[in-house]
């Protein structure tokens, strides 16, 4: 019951967060001079073109461009009416890109689901990679798997990702017939979901994957060693030992279970790192994310666009961050039950 | 009687180095108490380790055997399969640990981890397993063996986590059990009780018991066998009321002479002179709120309360009191590193016809002043020393802090504060981890003095020090009182080694003062069963003055089961009165 008491209180700061978030990317989009719009009129009136002056001020009005910044921000929001009524983030509609003259929904629309779709794969990755191997490598600590584990770790850490991402593709290509760029064969594109195509998306992950998992991978792996040979050394182990238990039994009862909780608390901190950490690697495999998306209209100044993907990491941020919390609370009775010590 | 466990000529070593355990040979025969004792270094816990086949890894086992005899056959414990030792390791052979804070896993509930032991070696099914882990919750002493169960170890308190590890060891009945300074955490009464229900254990169950220990008062209550320790050799062994009462080694004599005692006869203390004041504590209280977790309502914790105190100049006043009685909390108002809640007072006169100034309420240059004139002495000098400055910029630090002299006359100051705490003005080059524990107190002392000051804050100063150790600090102590002419407010949980340094005490129990006396009155003429059971729970190293648990238990308890004429509970407890002149006592008329 309290739990449940818990879980409602997380999600209410949670939106809370979300709501201080949309202020604070508002505020930042808009600080740089001018928006999209002025400067494209600036320029045609420079060059002369009329009609093209008209349509951008009727766009100017029609997104409220032409109100105070605060107001601006409550009618993208979805607090206040516009033009149109009310017709914010809330009521889902996410405005007009300017770069792509599309509304954002429709520019961003399947790449949404499929950048939840290649980060969470990545984060998968992650864990179950970094889960065996950390644990392998702290019982195993100073011996020839220790150093194996570690040195692939490295490599890992250190390899940047685009190149990891060429090597790879040309010889998944080359050996193993792994299909080259984006997520799908491109006849399942705008097709309604099959079998074939789980099938071709499932393919075509398998190197994304790799790509933006390893380095995650091998920082966890390291942190998740650091921490189980803390664990290791503490006195509970010992009593354990001398209770007779037998020593793979004993390693995931209780040091493992320990180690575990800053592993779950990094959930939060790795779906952002991810999807920013990503934007490179979309580009050079083609990827249909969000990630070029929002490198392009940080780069234009394409406000709308721009707000919606950073507000997008944002709330991925944030579930993940309540995700790890509650997660906690179910795993640690310390947290549980508020006890600042042992 | 046969014997049930030989050890013979042990010999441990790590790396390359000399042999920390060297040549240690002993028996122990069923149903016996044997202590092994010695101070820290002396290999008594990597000895009882090896019996179990848990040393750290990089420890190797040089030479010798470890023979364990059971009805089936005898079995050489250091070279059996590792099969074999975990089928013995809590079945045959258990053992608890020092600390129970941290011995047992804080996330999962000792039912769990009890019944573990069961589960691994007995294979009885969980009906079963449960009803014999809550028959032993019983017998270990819990009132509500089922919440015991259901509890995690950090809901308890340090004696309550003891008698878990002691239930936990005791479950598959064993015929050994290793118990490795089982209650050197634990208060003294505490301590007296897990004494006492080991002893009513071993009897009913008619087990071994191995007692490693650093506290020959421990030994006289539950040893027949005593071995003695010092750096890896055994220096002494027999029965115990020859190693106790006619002790042969030098080694053991000097561990006699150390051990702190309460005298036997008064020694009557110096004359107090209540009109000369330094530190006056006025009807201090300090409440703390908890919060305790996201979506609970916050908890009001009284520290201490209503406690009025006064350091006579020169002289030293001892507090003393089990953890969470509130003397701690004392120390930091006096020092003025906590308010007080709004009523209380600290008053600091520095000088002997100085107007006394509120310690909470100075203005910057006179909170400065203060901050010279009072210093503290902290727990544990493993801590309190940085590890990455050398003894000399620690040592040099404060004056820096309070511009005092150019650098030659800081060094020159703090080369002669060595001097004083008996340290070799040379060591200032060192790092603090050259140095043993006994070492680092007195730097830690030497560096509090170098501002000059009036006024000590001993906080357990010696409660982390072997018992040789122990000794010396107090002398140490109590020269340089007379020396600097200085003002001691010791805080302690030990009375034996208040005893000593004391002209007057204060014991303090649940966050009030109980009774307050001069040492001769307060040790020969207690009134409260608080300071009786204190008294009574101090084990001496003597066989014929075993520890009276009754009296123990009688004062133990929580104020709500104290006598009538003491009993208080929650916030209205009775007022200190005082029964003879300097002799205050809380109780009801």
């Amino acid at each position: 019951m309290t739990f449940l008491k818990y879980a409602v209180y997380r999600f209410f700061t949670m939106l809370l967060t979300l709501w201080v978030v949309s202020i604070l990317v508002f505020t930042i989009i808009n600080l740089p001079p001018g928006d999209y719009l002025s400067n494209q009129i600036a320029e045609l009136r420079a060059t002369g073109q009329a009609e093209g002056v008209a349509k951008a001020e009727f766009l100017r009005t029609e997104y409220a461009l032409d109100r105070p910044i605060w107001e601006q921000y409550l009618i993208w929001v979805g607090f206040a009416p516009g033009p149109n009524g009310f017709s914010g983030l809330i009521q889902g509609d996410f405005g007009w890109s300017f770069e792509f003259d599309q509304p954002v929904g429709e520019i961003v629309g399947d790449a949404l689901w499929l950048t939840v779709l290649v980060n969470l794969a990545a984060v998968l990755f992650v864990y179950v990679v970094a889960l065996p191997l950390g644990v392998l490598a702290a019982a195993k600590a100073e011996t020839w798997t220790d150093y194996t584990a570690g040195f692939a770790g490295y490599l890992g850490l250190a390899t940047p990702n685009f190149l990891l991402a060429l090597i790879l593709f040309y010889y998944g290509h080359k050996y193993f017939d792994i299909p080259i760029g984006g997520l799908m064969d491109a006849n399942f594109e705008g097709e309604p979901l099959s079998w074939a195509k789980v099938k071709s998306i499932a393919i075509h992950l398998i190197v994304p994957t790799f790509v933006i998992g390893t380095s995650g991978a091998a920082a966890m792996m390291q942190r998740l060693r650091a921490n189980m040979l803390d664990e290791l050394s503490k006195p509970y182990v010992e009593t354990a030992r001398a209770k007779g238990l037998a020593p793979a039994r004993l390693l995931a009862k209780y040091p493992l279970r320990m180690a575990f909780n800053p592993f779950v608390a990094d959930i939060g901190n790795l779906l952002p790192a991810m999807v920013s950490g990503s934007v490179l690697v979309s580009v050079v495999l083609a990827l249909p994310t969000i990630g070029p998306a929002l490198l392009a209209a940080l780069k234009s100044q394409d406000q709308f666009l721009a707000a919606f993907v950073l507000m997008f990491v944002a709330l991925l941020t944030l579930v993940g961050t309540m995700i790890s919390d509650l997660l906690l609370v179910l795993l640690d009775p310390r947290i549980r039950y508020g006890s600042r010590d042992a | 009687m046969t014997s049930l466990l030989d050890v013979d000529g042990l010999t441990i070593g790590f790396g390359t180095a000399l042999p920390v355990v060297n040549n240690v040979s002993f028996s122990v025969r069923a149903g016996e108490t044997l202590a092994l004792v010695g101070e820290s270094g002396s290999g008594k816990t990597l000895t009882c380790r090896a019996v179990l086949r848990i040393l750290p890894e990089t420890a190797q086992v040089r030479g010798g055997g470890i023979t364990f005899h059971q009805p089936d056959g005898a079995t050489n414990l250091l070279t059996c399969s590792s099969r074999h030792m975990r089928r013995i390791r809590g079945n045959r052979i258990a053992m608890i640990f020092q600390e129970p804070m941290r011995s047992l896993s804080p996330l999962h509930r000792l039912g769990n981890q009890v019944g573990e032991v069961l589960r691994i070696h007995r294979n009885l099914g969980r009906a079963e397993t449960k009803r014999r882990v809550l028959a032993q919750f019983e017998k270990v002493g819990f009132a509500d063996p089922e919440r015991a169960w259901r509890s995690y170890p950090f809901e308890m308190s340090g004696g309550m986590r003891q008698r878990a590890m002691i239930a936990m060891a005791m479950v598959a009945e064993p015929e050994l059990l290793i118990a490795d300074e089982p209650t050197t955490a634990l208060d003294v009464t505490t301590q007296a009780q897990v004494l006492g229900l080991i002893r009513r254990l071993q009897k009913d169950t008619g087990m071994a018991v191995i007692l490693v220990t650093h506290d020959l008062g421990v030994v006289a209550n539950m040893a027949q066998q005593v071995v003695v320790m010092n750096k890896g050799r055994v220096m002494e062994s027999g029965c115990a009321s020859d190693v106790l009462g006619a002790p042969a080694h030098g080694y053991t004599k000097k561990l006699f002479a150390a051990a702190p005692m309460i005298p036997e006869v008064a020694q009557p203390a110096r004359a107090l002179d209540h009109r000369d004041i330094i530190l006056d504590l006025r009807s201090v209280s300090k409440t703390y709120t908890m919060r305790a977790g996201g979506w609970r309502k916050p908890v009001q914790i009284a520290a201490c309360r209503d406690v009025n105190l006064q350091v006579v100049r020169g002289k030293t006043l001892a507090v003393v009191g089990e953890s969470g009685s509130g003397k701690t909390t004392c120390a930091r108002i006096a020092l003025g590193a906590e308010r007080p809640d709004p009523g209380g007072q600290v008053l600091f006169a520095p000088d002997k016809d100085d107007a006394p100034l509120p310690v909470h309420d100075m203005t910057r240059v006179q909170r400065t002043a203060f901050q010279r004139q009072a210093q503290m002495v902290f727990q544990d000098p493993y801590s309190s020393l940085s590890p990455r400055m050398r003894v000399q910029s620690a040592m040099i630090e404060p004056m820096q802090i309070h511009n005092i002299g150019n650098r030659a006359e800081q060094l020159e100051k703090a080369a002669e504060m060595l001097r004083w705490v008996g340290l070799d003005p040379d060591m200032l080059r060192r790092y603090p981890h050259a140095f043993s524990g006994g070492q680092r107190q007195r730097l830690s002392i030497a560096r509090a003095l170098t501002l000059d000051p009036r006024l000590l804050i001993c906080d357990e100063p010696t409660s982390a020090l072997d018992v040789s150790v122990q000794d010396q600090i107090l002398t140490l102590l109590e020269d340089i009182r007379d020396r600097a002419a200085l003002s001691y407010l010791f805080i302690s949980h030990d009375l034996a080694v208040v005893a000593r340094i004391a002209d007057e005490v204060a014991v303090m129990r649940a966050g009030v003062i109980v009774e307050q006396a001069p040492p001769e009155t307060l040790f020969y003429n207690p009134r409260h069963p608080y300071t009786c059971a204190l008294i009574a729970a101090q084990p001496e190293p003597d066989l014929a003055r075993p520890i009276d648990l009754a009296l123990v238990a009688k004062g133990a308890g929580s104020p709500a089961s104290w006598p009538d004429q003491f009993r208080f509970e929650g916030a209205d407890a009775p007022m200190l009165r005082e029964l003879d002149p300097g002799h205050l006592v809380r109780c009801h008329v």
